[in-house]
């Protein structure tokens, strides 16, 4: 296979402290090497006066499924103008909110991105899920599948199984080919079953009279019992709502008191998605406030704990979420077309267009609260750069919430434009935060720390010999300053971008559909006849599938790259 | 003002797709630059060149710019899409998107348009001297924001669907119209002269509309008020004024429930 060198490149790899040194990185058989170990027929890339990452990892996008599809089937306008024609070497690419799978694989690779996460897998629609996975060009992806609302693990939390609960997941992950247990909204989805929701953790669940809490740290315990290379993914209840900070922090002290047990190197037992959503005070929206800095002062004491943004990137987007009560409480909101979606004993979904405009007060709060909690934060290993997407905005747009985490007049700039800027000031912190992210920084947020969070430090993340040859190169020169624009223009489009070790992008255009792989967890555990009795039971009595018809068949995974885990001790 | 005269040679074997028809895109362009702009036909681009032969020149900007569109382009779609000043006088008829997403200027066209004409239109003025089809001053499928502002005037009949999504600006349809009027809309006002059929206003939030006419079945969610003498499009007279949807969600401002508005002539 071919061997690449590329030289002369300013480095930031946190997992060998490179902070924009000049150092070359050899590249054979699609893995990063010692300079040593190419011969003479490598193929020289030249980064002078460039800086050169690993490839980012995504770790919470919602990219493919079906309720990603049905946001493209009902929002035929978003794609009317948007369309690029098909080229040499790649296909043709539309929408923007809700790209087309294409599109999804060509954007991330153009900005850099090299591994991405579908964060809410319902396992029933697993299939779908997987089949536009392989369609997305380019990027590895792996999907979590949601747990928090699922009637087995409701019913075996009910009962304090934890051993019960952590087969059901193994077999899950198995059937789904799933990748970490996603939670959302825990117990509030099933609860809009009933017209209800849950607002605070202790709330009881309808029917199965488990609380949020409870759901939570149980399955908290059969991740950690399994020794999953991820660990629970949480999006806690009451989002969206002003004072909901508290839920917040309730939620995360149901972690206090665990450590990680796995062998990926994984050090966090909770991660919680898209915390700004999470991270508001006020009692209703005219007195709306960031709450951020109570939230940032928490994660900053507790190293078992990572988050990611869900940055606001003030454009017209589409939310879509398994939090099925809050799309509702977002239509009633905004007026706007709503779709929900109910999957059965599973989990449920919601989609509303939603427009975060600068002229509006409260989405110029959310905005700030979202930089916030990435300026206020100590560990950039445990903090990660999202949108949400497309929830916040999508995330086509990362390179200008970089461009507003790295530079203050970038910040004072779209503070300076908003209708309200005074009332976004005075309930918020950012106009006092002076922090200008770092390029390490930034390859801690977007690439280390996530990499090492999802338990695969030892594959991406890195310029470490050994690692996947997952490569960007940008043009930015350390050692001359750039403008903000300069630095969204060069984080949108990579010079020069590897995938395992395959050229992907050269000069910001796509030259190859690579090799992409699908990520998954193949957890074993000691044979449970109860937890194989309730699942032929439940196929028997409840779903409209047939138990045979449910798995994820190879065929729809044709290069898996499978992550072993053994629990059967 | 500066005058291009485009003269359609022969018909399309399929539809053609000619959204750079408009004062925006032919400004400071001489006829040889307009012939060779592109438009498609099926999968095909092809050059405007191709179908029309190109007289005159453009003006510097779009507000100096007119263009006369001669010959029947029934086959012809998208006329002065989101043209945003200056004129097009198209004097037969014309197909589908006729001033989709209009911004401004004036469009004429003295035959009869196919569906979609007007469609979001933001600005400007849209008369039609003939009949026009379905989806007048509507949305686009799946968008919220039909027509904002601006005025489109149709001399003769319309289709169904007209105004849905409508959030602002003046339909005025001097003949009849088909089945839903205004569906939707949250603002605007629809005139028609003629009659109409039914579900006029269906799930209207705000808005007005004003039939002179029959209607044949009133919508279930509307309720008498009161008769009012108004003045409409220069016609006096007096009119039953009817409040609805009432089946759909309605702001309040001031105190007081908006309403969408619907008067009859009586």
């Amino acid at each position: 296979m071919s061997e690449y060198l590329i030289k002369n490149g300013f480095v930031f790899d946190p997992v060998q402290g490179i902070k924009g040194d000049k150092a070359d990185i050899a590249v054979k058989d699609g893995k990063i090497v010692k300079s040593s170990e190419i011969s003479s027929k490598a193929k020289t890339i030249d980064a002078k006066g460039k800086s050169v990452m690993a490839g980012a990892v995504e770790i919470h996008a919602h990219i493919a499924g079906p309720k990603v599809n049905e946001g493209r089937n009902y929002r035929p306008e978003e794609k009317l103008f948007g369309y690029t024609p098909k080229k040499t070497g790649s296909r043709m690419a539309g929408g923007f909110s809700i790209p087309t799978t294409f599109k999804t694989g060509y954007e991330y690779a153009r900005m850099g991105y090299t591994t991405a996460m579908e964060a809410a897998m319902p396992p029933l629609y697993a299939r779908h899920v997987h089949e536009e996975i392989k369609d997305t060009p380019i990027i590895d992806e792996g999907a979590y599948p949601v747990f928090g609302n699922n009637w087995f693990v409701l019913e075996y939390l009910k009962n304090k199984e934890i051993e019960n609960v952590a087969a059901y997941i193994a077999w899950l992950l198995t059937e789904t080919k799933g990748y970490a247990v996603k939670i959302v909204n825990p117990g509030g989805t099933e609860a809009w079953g009933w017209g209800l929701n849950c607002i605070s953790i202790h709330d009881p669940v309808p029917y199965f009279d488990v609380t949020p809490a409870q759901i939570v740290q149980g399955l908290l315990e059969a991740n950690e019992y399994l020794g999953l290379p991820h660990s629970i993914h949480v999006h806690t209840n009451n989002l969206g709502n002003p004072g909901n900070y508290e839920t917040t922090l309730d939620t995360f002290k149901l972690a206090e008191g665990y450590k990680a047990k796995n062998k990926f190197g994984r050090e966090q037992v909770l991660h919680h998605t898209h915390v700004q959503f999470h991270s508001y005070g006020g009692d209703n929206w005219g007195n709306f406030e960031s709450k951020s800095k109570e939230i940032m002062e928490y994660v900053n004491k507790h190293d078992n704990i990572t988050i990611d943004l869900g940055q606001v990137t003030l454009d017209e987007t589409t939310t879509m979420t398994a939090d099925g009560p809050f799309e509702h409480h977002l239509t009633e909101l905004n007026h706007l077309k709503w779709a929900n979606v109910d999957v059965e004993l599973e989990t449920a979904a919601g989609i509303v267009p939603y427009i975060y405009s600068p002229n509006i007060k409260v989405c110029g709060i959310q905005w700030a609260i979202g930089l916030e909690l990435a300026l206020l934060a100590k560990d950039p290993m445990r903090t990660f750069i999202t949108t949400d997407h497309p929830n916040a905005g999508p995330f086509t747009r990362y390179p200008r919430v970089m461009k507003w985490l790295m530079s203050e007049k970038a910040r004072k700039d779209q503070i300076d434009a908003f209708k309200y800027s005074d009332k976004v000031v005075a309930a918020t912190h950012l106009a006092s935060l002076d922090r200008e992210l770092t390029m390490y920084e930034l390859a801690q947020m977007t690439r280390a720390g996530p990499a090492k969070a999802l338990g695969l430090a030892h594959l991406y993340g890195g310029l470490k010999p050994g690692m996947d040859a997952d490569i960007a190169i940008y043009d930015l020169n350390p050692e001359k300053p750039a403008t903000p624009d300069e630095i969204e223009a060069a984080f949108s489009r990579a010079r020069y971008v590897m995938k395992s070790g395959t050229p992907v992008v050269v000069d910001g255009e796509i030259v190859s559909h690579g090799n992409k792989r699908t990520l998954w967890v193949n957890a074993k555990v000691n044979e449970n006849p109860q937890v194989v009795r309730d699942i032929k039971d439940k196929f028997l009595r409840y779903y409209s599938v047939n138990q045979a018809n449910y798995k994820v068949a190879n065929h729809f995974v044709p290069n898996p790259y499978i992550i072993e885990v053994d629990a059967t001790q | 003002m500066e005058t291009v005269t485009l003269t359609i040679k022969s018909q399309p074997v399929l539809f053609l797709e000619a959204d750079n028809i408009t004062p925006d895109v032919f400004a400071g362009k001489s006829a040889a630059d307009i012939a060779s702009l592109h438009a498609y036909e099926g999968r095909d681009q092809i050059t405007l060149g191709k179908y029309f032969d190109v007289a005159g020149k453009a003006g510097a900007t779009a507000a100096d710019t007119k263009i006369v569109v001669k010959g029947d382009v029934s086959r012809v779609k998208y006329i002065g899409m989101k043209m945003s000043a200056g004129e097009i006088l198209v004097e037969k008829s014309a197909d589908m998107y006729v001033g989709g997403w209009m911004q401004g200027g004036k469009l004429t066209v003295k035959g009869n348009v196919d569906a979609f004409a007007g469609l979001g239109m933001q600005n400007g003025e849209l008369i039609i001297e003939g009949n026009a089809g379905n989806y007048l001053g509507a949305a686009y499928r799946g968008d919220w924001r039909g027509m904002q502002a601006g005025v489109i005037r149709v001399k003769g009949n319309a289709g169904s669907d007209i105004g849905t999504f409508m959030n602002g600006g003046t339909i005025i349809v001097e003949g009849n119209v088909d089945v839903h009027v205004g569906t939707h809309a949250e603002g605007g006002k629809i005139i028609v002269k003629g009659n109409g059929k039914s579900k006029i206003g269906g799930q209207m939030v705000e808005g007005e509309i004003y039939v002179f006419g029959t209607i044949d079945v009133m919508m279930p969610g509307y309720k008498y008020i009161e008769d009012v003498d108004l003045e409409v499009d220069g016609v006096k007279g007096k009119f039953a004024l009817y409040h609805g949807d009432l089946g759909e969600r309605h702001p309040k401002r001031k105190g007081q429930i908006v309403y969408g508005k619907l008067y009859q002539k009586i």
